[in-house]
């Protein structure tokens, strides 16, 4: 049995909008291992990023975490005071983005940025983080660190800027590294590129990942669970295989349906109708009723609990024994 | 034709060895600044009247206080290119001189300004909530008086004289600037980079001073150099008002506040101070102009 990194436990993240609170990330509990990569995905608006933030702590002004723990190495960081939160930040946990271009800082040279982080959590010398940088920079396959230290962001290519991205998330050799979003920005060669430096890291450092994406080829290609979101709840875990084999959610059907598959012919993709419910205005029953071609009147009453199906693979839909047939 | 071409490749990669492009943003700045000719004439101007304000004790043909009794409120001539006033002294000679004066004051009371208003901006944009509401508000309390108002009220509470003319004309500076600021720092705390740092364990002090601040530097730049006209009519004013510096004292205002006496029967005693603090003024706000057209990327 692998060790146990992350725990999200009863995850509850809410916001404040127009003097009410509405909930966006609601009871969201999954666990990553060491070296394991977990894949989180749905599509836009379903809390993928707000349960990553809620993970660092790093939610706007107007939310709060109102319940749950977020256990990582035996401690609950919801507990942590804003000091020790800092220490854990860049040092345990590291953070990468979506827009590679617009996350450095483009007054700065890659060099000030890289030794930043590294001088923030390491008692070292200048020469010695300079060092570190170089390292760093050439183990994410830079090709001349010495010359991109020297550049400024907007010199750099938007690949270049997720490598140096990467080198500056795990400049301090975090054990779990959160990916938001990676390789959107970057095209496809890119993509391929970045991803296995990813899996490299995670051999050679026994990372965990915690990868957000609503690209399920990506899930296919890196993960080895998948947790399905949707409007801020679990629908669906599972590992990788027995998801994309056997979807047992109407909604995971569905993304994974409408995924476009070269040669088969089909003139119009398959999509899901409708879109996420607003936050502030939920379904009664399952919040994915509404778009349910399946839904009958008890989905439309009562939700559904997150139940196993087999093993690990859970899912949240009052029926999925029989669609799990069908399907 | 081809072979030009190699060359510039070549020449171009051999300077991105060195240093990379870090050059060329200067140069490439420098360039776009160059195409507006009236902020290159009012720069050029500026550094004149600053030149002056250095070496003019040493080169002009008086000595500003030295007074000549035998040419009283003379007219320009060539002796006296621009007159001389009542007490004979050179009109000229102690524009010249007098813009030491003017212009240190000016630029003294800008920085503490700037220098007040950057740190409130700061803090006011960066920090949010009753902080900022307390300084905005406080501002806008500032916002509410006319300019020339606000520095008359300061120098009648602190008293005359030239240092209380700088903290007059630096109080009212203080204001624009944090306005200018708070926004600038709003814009520059919601993008993507800041909330990078944050993710890697940064302090807020460290955010805000290290990937923050350096961010609002171009607004700060436009607004400073503006603003130096402003104060320079300013402290002008105040010493025309008989605020600011003595009478006797070359200073541009004081000069003017003198000649108004004799507006009828040498209007020399006026103009040219008048016209040397206009150009001045035009020629800062002109150069203003210039860098916020320059630095803005929308606009080229």
């Amino acid at each position: 049995m692998a060790e146990k990194l992350l725990e999200v436990k009863n995850l509850r993240t809410e916001f404040k909008r127009d003097k009410t609170w509405v909930t966006a990330v609601n009871n969201v509990s999954f666990s990553i291992n060491r070296g394991e990569i977990l894949g989180l995905v749905g599509e836009s608006g379903c809390g993928k990023s707000v349960t990553s933030l809620s993970v660092m702590r790093l939610l706007a002004r107007n939310s709060k975490i109102s319940n749950g723990e977020v256990i990582l190495n035996g401690t609950d960081l919801l507990k942590e005071d804003k000091k020790g939160m800092r220490n854990i930040r860049g040092r345990e946990v590291a953070m990468i983005f979506q827009e590679p271009m617009n996350s450095l800082n483009p007054c700065m040279k890659i060099e000030k940025q890289l030794t930043e982080a590294i001088l923030l959590h390491n008692d070292f010398s200048k020469e010695q983080a300079h060092q570190r940088a170089f390292d760093v920079l050439k183990s994410v396959g830079i090709p001349e660190p010495e010359m991109t230290l020297k550049s400024y962001p907007h010199q750099l290519s938007g690949g270049m800027c997720q490598r140096v991205m990467i080198a500056m998330a795990m400049s301090c050799e975090p054990e779990l590294l959160i990916a938001d979003e990676p390789t959107t920005a970057l095209d496809v060669t890119i993509q391929a590129q970045i991803l296995e430096l990813m899996e490299e890291i995670r051999e050679k450092k026994n990372t965990g990942i915690l990868m957000i994406t609503h690209d399920l080829g990506v899930v296919a290609e890196m993960c080895s669970r998948v947790v399905v979101m949707y409007a801020g709840r679990i629908v669906e875990e599972a590992p990788v295989k027995e998801l994309f084999a056997a979807p047992k959610h109407p909604y995971t059907q569905g993304l994974i349906a409408s995924v476009p598959k070269l040669g088969s012919g089909v003139e119009s993709l398959p999509s899901i109708p409708g879109s996420v419910p607003d936050l502030s205005v939920m379904p009664k029953g399952c919040k994915f009723a509404p778009r349910c071609k399946y839904a009958t009147d008890i989905c439309r009453e009562k939700e559904p609990e997150l139940e196993v199906v087999n093993g690990i693979h859970k899912c949240r839909c009052h029926h999925f024994k029989e669609l799990g047939k069908e399907a | 034709m081809a072979q030009t071409n190699t060359n510039l490749d070549q020449n171009k990669f051999a300077a991105a060895e060195e240093l990379p492009k870090a050059q060329s943003k200067v140069k490439e700045f420098t360039k776009k600044f160059m195409k507006r000719k009236t902020a290159v004439v009012s720069l050029i101007f500026i550094l004149f009247i600053i030149l002056m304000a250095i070496i003019a004790p040493f080169v002009v043909p008086y000595a500003p206080d030295q007074p000549d009794y035998t040419a009283l409120l003379q007219g320009p001539s060539a002796a006296h290119i621009w007159g001389t006033d009542e007490f004979g002294q050179d009109v000229f000679s102690r524009l010249m001189v007098g813009s030491r004066l003017s212009l240190s004051c000016a630029l003294i009371a800008t920085v503490i300004g700037t220098a007040g208003g950057v740190v409130l901006g700061l803090i006011a944009g960066f920090y949010g909530g009753f902080v900022d509401s307390l300084i905005m508000r406080c501002c806008d309390v500032l916002f509410a008086f006319p300019d020339i108002l606000l520095a008359i009220a300061v120098v009648a509470i602190i008293g005359p004289g030239m240092v209380n003319v700088m903290i007059a004309v630096a109080v009212f500076t203080v204001p624009s600037f944090a306005r200018i600021i708070r926004s600038a720092t709003i814009s520059v705390k919601q993008s993507l980079y800041v909330e990078v740092a944050r993710s890697l364990g940064c302090k807020n002090s460290r955010i805000l001073f290290v990937h923050v601040f350096p961010g609002t530097i171009q607004s700060m730049i436009v607004n400073f150099t503006m603003r130096i006209g402003t104060a320079i009519l300013a402290a002008s004013s105040l010493s025309f008002l008989g605020f600011g510096a003595n009478v006797t004292e070359p200073d541009w205002g004081a000069m003017l506040s003198l000649g108004r006496n004799y507006l009828n029967t040498a209007p020399h005693m006026v103009l040219f101070p008048g016209i040397l603090i206009f150009l001045t003024v035009l020629a800062f706000n002109l150069l203003g102009d210039g860098l916020r057209d320059t630095l803005d990327p929308k606009m080229n």
